[in-house]
């Protein structure tokens, strides 16, 4: 009881050392968001001001006038030797890739993970097993190989060998699986008293069930999509298959190779790269934040 | 599968024969061969390859570039993981402490989510560049002659600076979501038990939080092998010579670069056998966490 009483009675002497310690949270979390935010900052003010004043001072501390400029070569003027590498060429193949691979991502895995939830299957362990075992090894070990027999089925510069050899993998149809198995029974009992059969029943029930998984799932699996690196780089070898990302390795070989490096062009095409999966998790976090930490239950 | 199913014969397979297509062609195939081709010595203008059993495995380890490369590795892994997870917890602490713009710095500590490794390492090309770099003008200040490209342990520093930061973000979004799953009544509990705050937080919220800290322990370890492929690559500007890499970078640069597929496919079959016990050790202490606490 003594406890209590004394307890209930600290907060006034300790109020100011309260404030004191709030202004430290709030000093370490600028300081956090800062170091964050720097290289953005940088980047934007190269890409603003002419390339020359960039190569003899470096960045400073104003925003220069020439971005609509930078954003002009950048978007449509080619960087490579074919002249098919514009910014929106790239663009428009960085949208396929992100696209294409959540749509595929998606509607692949939850059919299998429809199919090993809700369906007595003689096969079932063993389908299960093989899906998932595709959780352990990410495609970066296997990128050889994957490459050879891409090349063997001749895929290469194709967005089919872009896309599908990036989906094989079970993460989506994991996710989905744990989701359909927290759905309640009494939904499928009550659909199949009423006659509905499992075509009807996945489409006009577990599908709207699904949707803020769904989106959550497009939401990670567009940002992974755009931002692949390694396999759009070998997969890749003709200008206009490019996407801004693999471009970037490009970018990086013409700020060697000039005599003035042209970095406000580079760095609004860094920029543009940059944008589009930033914006999506910016404007859709509660979903994106849900749908990522949700995946590990 | 759920006690009320559909019996239905042919709907299921129907539905996993595309799953099971792609992971065939694309998975079990590729990782098959390479299995396969690390016990052959290719030959180097392609008229066709010879067996010779486990000779590339042991030139392996036999040779001293490799073991350079996978300290390298090692070091590379656990400074990536430490500091980006110790880093992220801090944040996630703070944010989780504040009310007055706690959106705002949410937003602004996340957002590098979303940033493709290799465009964070043209970030720092820029921050460390040779001429004006900002961050080389820094270390210049203090006497430190930064040079990223040409000095190995000034590269290494840079590589794990941006892998670091390119991973502060998800860890945070895991802690913030692990430090706001913890009920009122225990935070509340812990107040009157224990007045300072870092008593608090070392008693209770970080025992609590040990679960979601084990299992991004296990998400950071495998970034730091093989997603940081990015970083790497344009760091180095994609010319390996003297500077620093990671093992994947390695299977990449002696299998595409160096045309060495049965080296390169042993490589490949070491770091599976890694990522392999990684997955098993993972999934013993998940076992563990649920049948003992």
């Amino acid at each position: 009881m003594a406890d209590i009483t004394s307890s209930v009675a600290v907060p006034a002497p300790t109020r100011r050392r309260i404030r004191w310690s709030l202004i430290g949270d709030h000093a370490i979390l600028i300081a956090g968001s800062l170091f964050m935010l720097l290289p953005l900052l940088v980047l934007l003010q190269t890409a603003s001001t002419p390339d020359l004043e960039t190569m003899k001072n470096g960045p400073g501390l104003y925003f220069g006038d020439q971005l609509d400029d930078n954003f002009r070569k950048a978007m449509f003027e080619a960087s490579g030797f074919s002249g098919a590498n514009t910014g929106l060429s790239m663009l428009k193949n960085s949208l396929i890739l992100g696209l294409g691979f959540a749509f595929g991502k998606i509607v692949i895995g939850m059919m299998a993970a429809y199919a090993i939830v809700y369906f007595r299957l003689r096969f079932a362990t063993l389908a299960f097993w093989l899906i998932f075992t595709t959780l352990l090894l990410p495609l970066e070990v296997r990128i050889l190989p994957s490459y050879e027999i891409t090349q063997k089925l001749g895929l290469l510069n194709t967005y089919t060998g872009l896309i599908v050899p990036l989906i094989a993998s079970a993460t989506a149809t994991f996710f989905f699986r744990q989701f359909f198995r927290s759905v309640p029974e009494e939904l499928v009992e009550a659909a199949r008293i009423d006659g509905a059969g499992p075509v009807k029943f996945f489409i006009d029930i577990l599908v709207p069930l699904s949707q803020t998984m769904i989106a959550a799932m497009f939401i990670i699996m567009f940002v992974y999509g755009w931002n692949q690196y390694l396999w759009p780089t070998m997969i890749t070898t003709e200008e206009d298959m490019y996407t801004l990302v693999r471009g970037i390795k490009q970018i990086v070989q013409v700020l060697e190779g000039n005599e003035i490096p042209q970095y406000g062009r580079a760095n609004v095409l860094a920029i543009i790269s940059v944008i589009p999966p930033v914006a999506v998790v910016i404007f859709f976090q509660s979903w994106f934040v849900k749908g990522l930490t949700e995946s590990d239950k | 599968m759920k006690r009320a199913g559909f019996d239905s014969r042919w709907l299921p397979i129907l539905l996993l024969v595309p799953q099971l297509t792609i992971i065939a062609v694309f998975f079990y195939w590729p990782a098959v061969y390479a299995l396969k081709s690390s016990f052959f010595l290719q030959d180097p203008f392609g008229f066709g390859q010879t067996f010779v059993g486990l000779e590339n495995y042991t030139s392996l380890f036999d040779s001293s570039e490799y073991l350079k490369v996978a300290n390298f590795t090692v070091l590379f892994t656990v400074l990536v993981t430490f500091f980006s997870l110790a880093l992220a917890l801090l944040l996630a602490v703070k944010a989780d402490n504040v009310l007055r713009g706690a959106k705002t710095y949410r937003t602004l500590l996340m957002w590098v989510y979303a940033v493709a490794p290799p465009v964070a390492g043209f970030m720092g090309l820029l921050l460390f560049n040779q001429r004006w770099g900002p961050l080389m003008e820094l270390f210049g200040h203090f006497g430190w002659e930064f040079e990223m490209g040409a000095d190995y342990s000034d590269t290494a520093f840079a590589m794990i600076m941006i892998s670091i930061w390119k991973q502060v973000p998800v860890n945070f979004i895991f802690f913030l979501s692990g430090l706001q799953a913890i009920p009122k009544a225990v935070r509340e509990a812990a107040l009157i038990d224990n007045r300072s705050a870092s008593g608090r937080f070392w008693d209770v919220t970080f025992p609590l939080l040990a679960p979601t800290g084990f299992f991004l322990l296990i998400i950071n370890i495998t970034y730091a092998l093989f997603d940081t492929f990015g970083v790497i690559d344009t760091v180095v500007r994609g010319e390996p010579s003297n500077n620093p890499m990671t093992l994947v970078y390695k299977v990449y640069v002696d299998g595409f670069r160096g045309n060495d597929l049965g080296g390169s496919s042993a490589q490949s079959v070491i770091l599976m056998v890694l990522v392999l016990a990684l997955t098993v050790f993972q999934f013993r202490m998940v076992e563990r966490r649920i049948h003992y606490t």
